[in-house]
């Protein structure tokens, strides 16, 4: 078992303090909606040619001020949500580029956890190739926990069960079965798709006849 | 009688390798790989002593962190650098075919891979990047992956793929001097959002879309991803079929005969099911630009900043916000009119020779305005080339503009072409969101005519003043 295992840790139970992240007005807060790749790991840090080391320049530019000094207000630049494990959203997170360096740099930071009422595609598909869980819930719900996370309450994410706790109450979330399993085990997908060597083969003969112009 | 199916379900169905309980395994006949989303994934292989398993269905070159200056001399940046180093030795390595930077056919992967006719309907394309939604322009089931999935598709010409939704966009109407491919993209994404997209393959159709050139479908198909869109595709027809006879990788002879009757079967069969659909009249269609810094922030050239007070939801209301103090916009004040600061004309959405024609038709007679710094950056070295045979160059260097070396550039701003704090750029390019284009740069999506004129104009202008 080598390949992506190598960087894959077995997704256990979580648990922590969440970093809600806002797009507050005044005492009324809203969750951000449209967090983009080019927010989650700007381009200066695709130069590399590793997978690790990005956790410090994640949400770089909302991070740090031009000079690389910390921005107060900015959620993980508060102590207690330095460590944090979860992170909270709006809509659409992760839309934008492919680049898997954005669940490298949540990963790398120690994000295992995203919670947003929607994702983007291919974000998406690269957090189960990383460790990182994405759930979808409600709007309304993840408005709730962001409340008791800005209180400082700790959040438990039991993937197992499907289930969210927090502040005494229970929450509930759907996955895909097989995203599900991929990340309790930690499997290699690559070795798994090898083991399908025979049908690809077979694919490819009939292919070679049938569709010839694709063959190159 | 067989059921009624559409592209997306025929490409589909063609390329199942295997149905599991949660998955499929769906073949990739064509894989394109560039500098930055794949070191990542020849390490993996390497580590796993795994074998590429089909050097030959990948394409490899060099576009997002290449300098636009001039190539003979070393690239400075001593990172971008190792990470074009790296991509040449991998290649080399694996026995990928590698376009060097060097070699006229050098571009933009989205850009390249339809010009040597890699690009075929029917086909699946991936690369790690998003934009691969370009290459359904040609009927083709073409979308970006992450660098695990470059790697499994390396290692097994195969990807992990859950069906995605039918998504039926019909666009009616007929297109004017100075409506393009770009503004039915954008008012594709500002009528369904960013998000609209999600789990969905949307199939474009309809008169304008048919009245498109090949690279006008591609700027479409580009823009799909800002729609959310997995992968966005336009059937095939004798355009496409005439766009791709003779390019150096498409079938030749017999096979292409063949291939030309097998693609004849892919459009949509009427009666197939789509799980959501819209049209759109584009009669009335004025010019386009994005005021904000999501791609659905779109609005007439002709019409007013929106304001945070008329939008109800709270989430967008607070978008709204943010997006105006980033771009220094004033709510309810007219877009036209606005200071610029920069012109980029180029990218995989508006880089191809089409999108240079336009733009100089514009330029032509014409001076960049004083203030303004212009760059012309085509797509690829064949555009450059074809571009200069037509005499568009001079054009655009007559009037101010500097004409560049093909490449991402200021499209993602990895290179050195990049805004600075404040500076606002009318940009030709896919993606206004914050700090794309340099941090603290402010980004307009707009035409390359619409760019054109906004270099002479010195502001952000209507085209339809300079016709
Ligand atoms: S031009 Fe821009 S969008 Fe296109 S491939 Fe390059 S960076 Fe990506």
């Amino acid at each position: 078992m080598l390949g992506i295992l190598v960087n894959m840790e077995k997704f256990s139970k979580i648990k922590g303090i969440a970093a809600p992240m806002l797009s507050s007005d005044g005492n009324q807060f809203s969750m951000m909606i449209n967090i983009d790749t080019d927010m989650i790991i700007p381009k200066q840090f695709l130069k590399t040619i590793k997978r690790t080391g990005l956790g410090k320049s994640l949400f770089h530019e909302m991070r740090y001020d031009f000079e690389g000094n910390e921005i107060e207000g900015f959620i993980l630049n508060k102590d207690i949500y330095r460590d944090s494990k979860i992170i909270l959203a709006g809509n659409n997170f992760g839309c934008g580029s492919s680049r898997e360096h954005a669940p490298w740099a949540l990963l790398d930071f120690g994000i295992r956890v995203i919670i947003a009422p929607s994702f983007a595609d291919i974000f998406y598909n690269n957090c189960f190739k990383n460790g990182i869980l994405p759930i979808q819930l409600s709007e309304k719900l993840i408005k709730e926990i962001s409340e008791s996370a800005l209180k400082g309450n700790e959040l438990q994410v039991s993937l197992s069960d499907q289930i969210i706790n927090c502040d005494n109450k229970e929450f509930s979330f759907e996955i895909d079965p097989s995203n599900k399993n991929f990340l309790m085990e930690g499997l290699d997908d690559i070795g798994l798709t090898l083991k399908d060597i025979n049908l690809i083969d077979s694919y490819e003969k009939d292919a070679d006849n049938n569709l010839p112009w694709y063959t190159l | 009688m067989t059921e009624a199916k559409t592209i997306y379900d025929k490409i589909w169905d063609a390329h199942l390798v295997a149905d599991k309980d949660n998955y499929s395994l769906l073949y990739i006949d064509r894989h394109l790989i560039h500098e930055v989303t794949s070191p990542q994934a020849f390490e993996g292989l390497r580590m796993a002593g795994r074998n590429v398993r089909h050097p030959d269905k990948t394409l490899a070159v060099a576009d997002h962190n290449v300098p636009t200056t001039d190539r003979s001399v070393e690239i400075e940046d001593e990172e971008s650098k190792i990470q074009i180093e790296a991509l040449k030795n991998n290649c080399a390595e694996f026995g990928i075919n590698f376009i060097d930077m060097s070699d006229i056919r050098q571009g933009i992967v989205h850009i390249i891979g339809p010009e040597q006719g890699f690009t075929l309907p029917g086909s699946t394309i991936v690369c790690g990047d998003s934009h691969t939604s370009t290459h359904g322009a040609f009927g083709a089931l073409a979308h970006g992956i992450g660098t695990s999935e470059v790697e499994h598709v390396l290692a097994s010409q195969t990807l992990i793929q859950k069906k995605a939704k039918n998504f039926k966009v019909e666009i009616v109407g007929a297109l004017t001097d100075s409506i393009s491919a770009k503004d039915l993209a954008l008012s594709v994404i500002g009528a369904i959002g960013t998000a609209g997209g999600t789990g969905y393959v949307i199939e474009y159709m309809g008169n304008a879309v048919e009245s498109l050139s090949m690279e006008g479908r591609m700027t479409l198909c580009n823009l799909t991803i800002e729609a959310g869109a997995r992968a966005g595709l336009i059937a095939p027809d004798q355009k496409t079929f005439d766009y791709l006879k003779d390019r150096p990788l498409a079938p030749k002879g017999d096979i292409w005969d063949k291939a030309v009757s097998y693609w004849k079967t892919l459009p949509s069969d009427p009666g197939a099911h789509y799980d959501n659909s819209i049209k759109i009249d584009i009669d009335n269609l004025s010019p386009l630009v994005t005021w904000g810094t999501s791609p659905e922030d779109v609005i007439d050239i002709d019409g007013n900043i929106p304001k945070p007070e008329d939008i109800e939801d709270e989430a967008k209301k607070n978008a709204i916000r943010r997006s105006l103090d980033y771009m220094g916009l004033e709510a309810g004040e007219p877009i036209k009119g606005t200071k610029i600061d920069k012109v980029f004309i180029g990218s995989c959405t508006n880089g191809r020779i089409e999108d240079l024609r336009a733009a100089a038709s514009i330029v032509s007679q014409n001076k960049v305005s004083d203030h303004v710094n212009a760059i012309v950056v085509p797509g690829s070295g064949l555009v450059k080339a074809q571009a200069e045979n037509e005499g568009l160059d001079k054009i655009f260097i007559e009037a101010g503009f500097e004409w560049r070396e093909p490449g991402c550039s200021m499209c993602l701003a990895m290179n050195a072409d990049k805004l600075l704090p404040n500076e606002r750029c009318a940009s030709t390019s896919n993606r206004n969101f914050e700090g794309r284009q340099g941090r603290g740069g402010r980004t307009h999506l707009v035409s390359p005519k619409m760019a054109a004129a906004a270099a002479i104009a010195g502001c952000l202008a209507d085209v339809r003043d300079f016709s």
